[in-house]
């Protein structure tokens, strides 16, 4: 077995999961997607459910994720992963089904879909991933950067202003009834990548008791386009973007 | 609903936009996804009223069509058999979408109950949209396959045709009505449910069993060289498309003018003709029912007996393009179109005929 590490010949301690494929992945050095991606596979893997996940890719820099996920997956148009979502729900009510976008897709040109997805509390995991940026284009400015910071289309600082402000839209759907389970997440520190599994085990938990919709943001980096090493890209993540998006639940049935 | 059985055979009198629904069901449509808009809302309309009855089929509201059509897309790409309907200012917002499933082959049934435009243009009906059916319509080099019906009767049966060949080549295909055949009422015989057989989707998103590959529905190939790959296939795709060619000639046999129409400028001519004929003058109709693939060898060949062609749209000359190209300066094609929604009568396209052949007829 290839990418298995052992402390002696018998004694297997960490290894990839089998829902993780071996195309190397195209993400940046210190980029937080390929934690995502593993975490995801690695709960589909302990549920036992690659065989009934149908996972949705949006445009943006996870547009290749179904190249590293190794289950049935459908490329979305930009913005429209969740309506694609709510295709594959409705006509397989049983199966397991999450999309998984950026803030360009899901809070710019999909907010309409993500707000309707919800509303209709349809019965699927969606994962926002949110850096404050658009990667994939190059680094310009996204409907979550904040204000003063400094991207390819605001060379001057996010003037509230103009473009106005970070747009919350996790607490935004939040208030839709058919939200059953709202989380805001992280992938810089062990303990947060520790907290996140738990927030994915707990919505497919929830999908399969049909419960409605479950929303996991990821508060995520862009050391490219934020122009930082990976370490001063999770330094500046606490300092700049955690004030902005706070940690922890936001609505839980609990 | 009036209902008769005759021969054996279920015959009612319905509109078309609600006819072309109870296909659907009977054509074993698993999923409808559309948003309201004149003169094509009965077809949501009726899909909801009769949802009760057909506890397998998903009948959804979207909030846009840009979602309509992307629902389709991952109710296609699931392995369903799909359906959404608009009219002109929807389809255009479909456009992206239907790019997307060309290239991903994803079947779909698309129905277009066409309004005059441009914009938002007018609540009647109107053949403005050929260019956008025939040609593409989104980016990228791709076709529907696009069937054009000019009866309530043909609303229903092409859904049956539609889905099948949709199936068939894993392409979504486009019944481009109008809203004269969208909100008219005729007799019309509905075929028995259960008749269209489940499609191979052995291709679909489902869930990775392990003892299969993973299925990925997508459109993206960063690589040229995969990407042109692509598009050889569809190009390859379309030209077998050429074997589903279809038409209706009627009097053409002895006939020295040639009307082409579709859809309801067909009907309208098939009186041009009675009239015609009437006072002597050999007249017939080419009525081409797939718009893409377009019957160009049909035109071609009867250029050369026949003195001219006249092609009659509700629009400013589209589907004259084709007939051109078809004709090939053979002989001379002219046009007669009406826009924005006005229907021509037989007898202002029965004066053009005359002006054509210098004769005063009406």
């Amino acid at each position: 077995m290839e990418n298995v590490v052992t402390k002696n010949e018998m004694e297997i301690v960490y290894k990839k999961p089998k829902t993780i494929t071996d195309t190397p992945m195209h993400y940046c050095p210190g980029c937080g997607h390929g934690v995502v991606h593993k975490i995801l596979m690695e709960v589909i893997d302990e549920l036992g459910i690659q065989d009934q996940t149908i996972g949705i890719a949006p445009v943006g820099c996870a547009v290749f994720a179904y190249d590293y996920m190794n289950i049935d997956m459908q490329e979305a148009a930009h913005g429209r992963a969740s309506a694609v979502a709510t295709g594959v729900r409705r006509v397989l009510p049983d199966k397991y089904v999450f999309s998984y976008q950026g803030d360009g897709d899901l809070a710019a040109i999909g907010t309409g879909e993500t707000i309707h997805t919800v509303n209709r509390g349809e019965n699927i995991l969606m994962l926002f991933i949110n850096n404050g940026i658009y990667g994939m284009t190059g680094g310009q400015m996204a409907p979550t950067s904040l204000i003063g910071m400094k991207t390819t289309t605001s060379p001057y600082g996010r003037d509230a202003a103009q473009v106005g402000n970070p747009i919350k839209i996790t607490e935004l759907i939040a208030q839709l009834p058919g939200a059953y389970y709202v989380t805001r997440q992280a992938v810089h520190t062990t303990q947060a990548v520790r907290k996140l599994k738990k927030a994915i085990e707990t919505s497919f938990k929830y999908q399969k008791e049909k419960k409605g919709t479950c929303f996991i943001e990821v508060v995520s980096n862009c050391p490219s386009g934020w122009k930082m090493t990976p370490v001063e890209a999770n330094v500046w993540l606490e300092k700049n973007m955690f004030p902005v998006y706070p940690l922890g639940d936001i609505k839980s049935p609990k | 609903m009036d209902m008769a059985i005759e021969n054996g055979k279920e015959m009612r009198l319905m509109k078309g936009n609600e006819a072309l629904a109870e296909a659907a069901f009977r054509a074993g449509m698993k999923a409808y996804f559309g948003y309201p808009i004149t003169p094509q809302s009965e077809i949501l309309e009726y899909l909801a009223f009769h949802a009760p009855e057909h506890p397998d089929v998903v009948v959804l509201q979207a909030e846009s069509e840009l979602a309509a059509i992307n629902m389709v897309y991952g109710a296609s790409g699931a392995g369903a058999r799909v359906m959404t309907s608009s009219s002109s200012p929807g389809i255009s917002l479909m456009q992206e979408g239907l790019s997307y499933m060309t290239s991903a082959h994803l079947p779909a049934l698309i129905v277009n109950v066409q309004r005059g435009g441009p914009g938002l243009g007018t609540i009647q009906p109107s053949q403005s949209d050929y260019f956008q059916a025939v040609k593409g319509g989104g980016h990228g080099d791709y076709h529907l396959l696009v069937l054009a019906p000019a009866s309530v009767q043909e609303m229903v049966d092409f859904v049956f045709e539609g889905f099948r060949l949709s199936e068939k080549y894993r392409n979504p295909v486009m019944i481009l009505a109008d809203g004269a055949l969208g909100q008219m009422m005729e007799k019309v015989v509905l075929p028995p449910a259960g008749t269209l057989p489940k499609a191979d989707v052995s291709w679909a998103s489902t869930g990775k069993p392990a003892a299969r590959e993973r299925n990925i529905i997508t459109s993206l190939f960063i690589q040229p060289e995969k990407m042109e790959m692509i598009n050889l296939g569809l190009q390859e795709k379309y030209k077998k498309m050429e074997s589903e060619i279809r038409y209706e000639l009627i009097e053409c046999n002895d006939a020295e003018i040639v009307l082409v129409a579709f859809g309801l400028t067909a009907r309208i001519c098939q009186k041009v003709i009675e009239l015609g004929r009437e006072k002597g003058i050999k007249i017939g109709l080419v009525r081409p029912i797939t718009l893409f693939p377009f019957p160009y060898d049909i035109l071609n060949r009867m250029a050369d007996s026949v003195e001219a062609f006249l092609a009659v749209e509700m629009n400013a000359g589209q589907m004259l393009e084709d007939v051109r190209l078809a004709v090939n300066g053979k002989k001379p094609v002219h046009f007669y179109g009406r826009t924005g929604g006005m229907i021509p009568s037989p007898e202002e396209v029965l004066r053009k005929v005359g002006a054509i052949i210098e004769r005063v007829l009406v």
